[in-house]
């Protein structure tokens, strides 16, 4: 079947390419545009490592066609980073807590936290399980990525006191 | 998993999707948030050859109340229905199970109209709308009929939706305040679909159960309503020998099949045990 022209913003900037309609947003990313952040873990929405923002919202990429992306805004972790190249809190949290180990689940498990806390920029231990419990992890048992996320929170608010 | 090539279509009103469904033929479908249909399309046990996205329609979306009747748009997705204040305020068991539904990225993309046409026994959201007598708003190319989610489900992936139609809303008459509810889920681990779970609404009235409606999820090829197991709690005080009798109404009518969730007689009896606790939780909350 032919392809179709897709369009989409990506990490800020316009994006466009010529795909089959089937193709997986997480394909799209990997293959036309060389984002390698996004992994494919298992290719049947469970892990989670393929999750990037799509018009605000987390979304598992190997789990939506580029058709339905075609007009989208999609933030990857390649755009988690600050403007001028310094990591991000969540990104710099955790490294400082260990709160990765082989690193596959870290780029979806980040994007995930970077959209949590703009929903809820405080929240408690409770609702950071629940909030990436999409979220695969073979290493860490969690209690890094924790530990990271609740660390990154404060950091945050404590950057927006100090702003204010 | 690549999945069968299709033509995309976007179209962005209700109109216009049952057009383009009707043109497709029997090869067309639908594509709600694509949480079910695409993990089936990967594994080729779906091969539409013409997709119509229903995400651009506006009237598809949206939750309101008048007159004692909710409506829900059928576009509405998980993660809407449990950010909103009025369902918390109004049906909040409808909140409850929701959030009992896979994981937060795919409830941003699910939708409460794929959950209920879907037609897989494992979703969450059909026996609820049972226990609830929702109805379903159904536009076809000749206009617009209203089926009971009680009558929908025929057979795994069997429904009354015909060729060419789309689900556009789902009706629900507002449970009366003070009413008692709770959504009872055993799943080995989030994003499992359920061994078994009970949906369980009551009203309470001088110290007696005035009515009760209980369905299930997962113990058969469709929801069961559970009609005589919520017949054998009206009218009493909810004591031992009324709940025992619900619960053996409800084990009575399951019919699990055995798979990685546990045997057959196990997953009955997890059905038995999730109306006991549901009953428990749904008199607790109730006044
Ligand atoms: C890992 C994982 C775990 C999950 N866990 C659960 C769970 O615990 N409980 C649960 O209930 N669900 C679960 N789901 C399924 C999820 O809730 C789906 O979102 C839902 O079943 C389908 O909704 P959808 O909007 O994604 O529909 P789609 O996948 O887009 O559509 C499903 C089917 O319904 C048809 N359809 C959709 N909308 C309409 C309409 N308006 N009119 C007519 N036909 C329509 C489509 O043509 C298709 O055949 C899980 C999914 C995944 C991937
Ligand atoms: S690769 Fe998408 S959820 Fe695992
Ligand atoms: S750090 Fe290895 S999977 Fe999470």
């Amino acid at each position: 079947m032919s392809k179709m022209h897709v369009k989409m913003t990506v990490n800020g900037k316009p994006v466009e390419g010529l795909a089959e309609p089937r193709t997986l947003l997480i394909h799209f990313l990997r293959e036309d545009l060389n984002l390698t952040g996004p992994h494919i873990g298992c290719d049947t929405s469970h892990c989670g490592a393929c999750t990037v923002d799509l018009d605000g919202k987390s979304v598992k990429s190997c789990t939506v066609f580029v058709a339905q992306a075609n007009g989208a805004e999609v933030t990857t972790i390649e755009g988690i980073a600050n403007p001028d190249g310094t990591l991000h809190a969540l990104q710099e949290a955790f490294r400082e807590h260990h709160g990765l180990q082989c690193g596959f689940c870290t780029p979806g498990m980040i994007t995930r936290a970077h959209r949590l806390l703009q929903e809820n920029p405080n929240p408690t231990e409770a609702e950071i399980r629940m909030g990436i419990s999409g979220n695969l992890c073979r290493c860490t048992g969690y209690q890094n990525i924790v530990k990271s996320i609740t660390a990154a929170a404060e950091q945050l608010a404590s950057m927006k006191e100090a702003a204010e | 998993m690549i999945p069968g090539a299709f033509d995309y279509h976007r179209p962005s009103t209700v109109a216009e999707a049952v057009t383009l469904l009707a043109d497709a033929g029997e090869d067309g479908r639908v594509l709600a948030g694509g949480h079910s249909l695409i993990p089936m399309m990967k594994l080729r046990m779906a091969t539409p050859e013409t997709l119509i996205d229903l995400r651009h329609i506006d009237e598809l979306r949206g939750i309101d109340e008048n007159g004692g009747t909710i409506t829900i748009g059928a576009m509405t997705t998980q993660a809407e229905m449990i950010a909103s204040g009025l369902l918390a305020d109004v049906c909040p068991i409808l909140r409850e199970t929701a959030l009992q539904i896979a994981d937060p990225q795919i409830r941003n993309l699910g939708t409460i109209g794929g959950n209920v046409a879907n037609g897989d026994p494992g979703n969450d959201l059909p026996a609820l709308m049972q226990a609830l007598d929702a109805a379903y708003v159904i536009a076809g190319k000749s206009g617009s009929r209203e089926v009971a989610a009680r009558d929908f489900y025929e057979a795994a992936y069997f429904t009354a939706l015909q060729d060419g139609e789309v689900l556009t809303a789902i009706r629900i008459a507002t449970p009366p305040a003070g009413h008692g509810w709770a959504y009872e889920k055993q799943k080995r681990k989030i994003g499992d679909y359920a061994t078994a779970a009970a949906a369980v609404l009551l009203t309470m009235s001088g110290g007696k159960c005035a009515s009760a409606s209980i369905a299930l999820t997962n113990v058969g090829d469709t929801p069961l309503f559970a009609e005589a197991a919520g017949a054998a709690l009206a009218g009493t005080d909810l004591g031992a020998d009324a709940v025992n009798a619900a619960v053996a109404a409800a084990e009575a009518i399951a019919e699990p099949a055995e798979d990685g969730r546990g045997p057959v007689d196990f997953r009955i009896k997890v059905a038995g045990q999730m109306v006991r606790r549901g009953i428990a939780r749904a008199a607790s909350r109730a006044s």
